[in-house]
């Protein structure tokens, strides 16, 4: 027999007058753990959605108007290209998916429509100074690379929307759904613009914006057939929301005073908002565990030591001293905590899976994070609750305690 | 031995002192039984805490052997209890959610034995108190008699030089309270030390000395008594109207 015995048998023991407390503990993890995880689910969901809309940080010049958010970089006015290295040399985070565009009104078979110069992926590749900081690398949270289960994986045409296009050679063009319909055009065919013959590669599905009446080639090939050297119209960003939130539009404005920095601000606002409220839920029901939850452990505990006062005066004539004492309520205190923890998490688990697509309109799904959170929080309040009792037990007069009973 | 110099021990009732014990003076040589008698209430059980290292006195020193009692830590109490001195109790005070064995088994795990050991050692004293059929049984599942020997056997766990008995028959039946005086005896005549409280002066004359505690001081009756074995069943009338 060890001393974790007698904690065990007192336990099972009195079950019923623990379970109040127990319970407490239990609903209150529980409730947490279900936040935590439809919260988390919620944030992806939204940044998937965000994703899907493409860019949601523009750069443009300084004049610029934004009535438009999809065709504001169909203006006149230009701003160096060396605004994409300033930002790529930046230690700025929550930076992805940069894509520098350059767009000029082009006629063909006596129609408008726009040619918009991108770069691709294997162009920030190529330029050591552009590495290592994170553009495409997408970090955890991000972008495309959130990974909502349930939802679809974007199709490859659609990447041009999110501008990450691996390669794209100077005579190659991917035309919009509306100019490609209008001139007739296939994969494989050529079309001239500006006086040089293009190969269309791709003809990118249909999106209900400016966009299908572009034809998207590389920058450089479009500044030099335009004549005005390294510039651009437009830097589009895909920004982290967390990024975001945290300021990263005051922070690229610093660091490029002469652009004019836009945001889709109402769809980060939302998710703000979202964040904020659940994380405001979150420590509500974080405070009410702690003294709900805690100051029923205590009650129950100081009960429980006032009933066990001849129990305890007597394991201190055997010669139990107060150490021995301390350390059976604090173990008590553990294991509570632990069962209170694992079952909380998995009660909350199941509620999030269960109220998550209710609730939030998201699939939810268990995930392993919330288990060491919720034991934690649960061990810590247990024993931080059991301490006063389990002091007072192990300062307990064991003479008085034979003798008034 | 166990020497008390110059004890006296004060509580305070609704803010007036009660004496206890007052100037007490006392030797019990090593091996000796000694039966403290006097009325409830008199402050036997309290003699015996103190003797136990479970109650500082007000004033005077207490040693067992060698140790200033008082002058050693709480733990070093506890731990001087663990190794020498056993507890009996009139109500037992045996852990009621505890097995029989695991009762036994307590004083084992507070010394730190190993498990096996524990449990070879519990079952042979509860084997030696003739309640081998009676391992697993909880304390209610026993009669008083049984929840006695429990506490006997559980005494004895540690092989403790120094008993202290406080009102060992005050709640078992006459022919039971014989076999615990018998038993008592016994280990009495291993060499063991005991000090035994009771109001039975029937008891008291069962011990080798009966010293009266009055007013909160101890008055011996100056005769030291034959072994137990050899008591008759009347010597306490004998010895206690010496006092």
């Amino acid at each position: 027999m060890r001393i974790q015995t007698l904690v065990w048998r007192e336990i099972f023991e009195r079950k019923n007058q623990l379970a109040t407390s127990f319970l407490a503990i239990l609903l209150g993890v529980s409730v947490i753990v279900a936040m935590k995880n439809i919260t988390f689910y919620s944030e992806k969901a939204v940044a998937y959605q965000l994703d899907a809309l493409g860019a949601n940080i523009l750069i443009l010049p300084k004049s610029a108007s934004l009535q438009d958010y999809y065709g504001a970089d169909m203006q006149n006015e230009e701003f160096p290209e060396e605004y994409v290295t300033r930002l790529t040399t930046s230690d700025l985070q929550g930076l992805d998916n940069l894509s520098p565009k350059f767009s000029v009104p082009v006629e063909a078979a006596g129609r408008r429509f726009i040619l918009t110069g991108i770069l691709p992926k294997n162009e920030f590749q190529a330029k050591a100074a552009w590495q290592g900081v994170g553009i495409f690398s997408r970090p955890e949270g991000c972008g495309v690379a959130v990974d909502v289960p349930g939802m679809a994986v974007p199709a490859k045409e659609t990447l041009v929307r999110k501008r990450v296009i691996q390669t794209l050679g100077t005579n190659e063009v991917m035309l919009g759904a509306d100019m490609a319909a209008a001139l007739k055009l296939a994969e494989g065919s050529t079309v001239p613009l500006l006086g040089r013959t293009f190969t269309v590669t791709a003809i990118l599905p249909q999106t209900g914006t400016v966009d299908d009446a572009r034809a998207f080639t590389h920058l450089h090939t479009v500044q030099q057939l335009a004549g005005k050297g390294a510039v651009l119209n437009a830097i589009e960003i895909v920004g982290c929301c967390n990024q975001i939130s945290k300021g990263l539009v005051q922070k690229i404005n610093q660091l490029l005073p002469d652009a004019k920095v836009a945001t889709i601000t109402q769809i980060v606002d939302t998710q703000i908002k979202t964040n904020r409220m659940m994380g405001r839920l979150s420590m509500l029901f974080l405070t009410i565990i702690v003294l709900v939850g805690g100051a029923s452990i205590a009650n129950y505990m100081f009960a429980n030591v006032f009933e066990r006062r001849r129990e305890i005066g007597t394991l201190m004539a055997l010669g139990a001293g107060s150490p021995v004492v301390l350390r059976m309520f604090l173990l008590k205190a553990l294991w509570l905590g632990l069962a209170g923890g694992v079952g909380g998490y998995v009660l909350g688990t199941a509620m999030a899976a269960i109220l998550g697509p209710r609730v939030a309109g998201v699939p939810v799904f268990p995930m392993l994070t919330p288990l060491f959170w919720a034991v934690g929080v649960a061990v810590v309040v247990c024993v931080a609750a059991t301490y006063l009792p389990a002091r007072r037990a192990a300062r307990l007069d064991p003479s008085a305690a034979l003798q008034e009973i | 031995m166990i020497a008390l110099q110059s004890v006296s021990k004060h509580f305070q009732h609704r803010g007036k002192p009660v004496a206890a014990l007052a100037n007490v003076t006392l030797e019990i040589a090593k091996g000796d039984f000694v039966a403290i008698i006097g009325p409830s209430g008199s402050g036997k059980s309290t003699f015996l805490h103190l003797l136990g290292g479970m109650l500082s006195p007000t004033e005077g020193k207490v040693r067992i052997g060698s140790d200033s009692l008082y002058d050693l830590t709480s733990d070093e109490r506890s731990a001087l209890r663990k190794k020498k001195i056993g507890f009996v109790f009139q109500t037992f005070n045996l852990v009621p959610y505890l097995t029989a064995l695991e009762n036994v088994q307590v004083p084992l795990v507070l010394a730190g034995v190993a498990e096996d050991e524990q449990k070879r050692r519990a079952e042979a004293l509860l084997g030696r108190v003739g309640l081998s059929d009676r391992l697993d049984h909880k304390p209610c599942e026993l009669s008083v008699g049984q929840q006695q020997r429990v506490a006997l056997a559980r005494m004895l766990a540690n092989d403790p030089a120094l008993i202290l008995a406080d009102e060992p028959t005050g709640n078992l039946d006459p022919e039971t309270a014989e076999g615990v005086m018998d038993f008592l005896g016994e280990l009495n005549r291993e060499g063991r030390t005991i000090v035994m409280v009771t109001h039975d002066l029937r008891l008291a004359g069962r011990a080798k000395r009966a010293l009266r505690l009055v007013n909160g001081t101890i008055q011996p009756d100056g005769h030291a008594r034959p072994g137990p074995a050899e008591v008759p069943a009347v010597a306490e009338n004998r010895a206690l109207s010496t006092n």
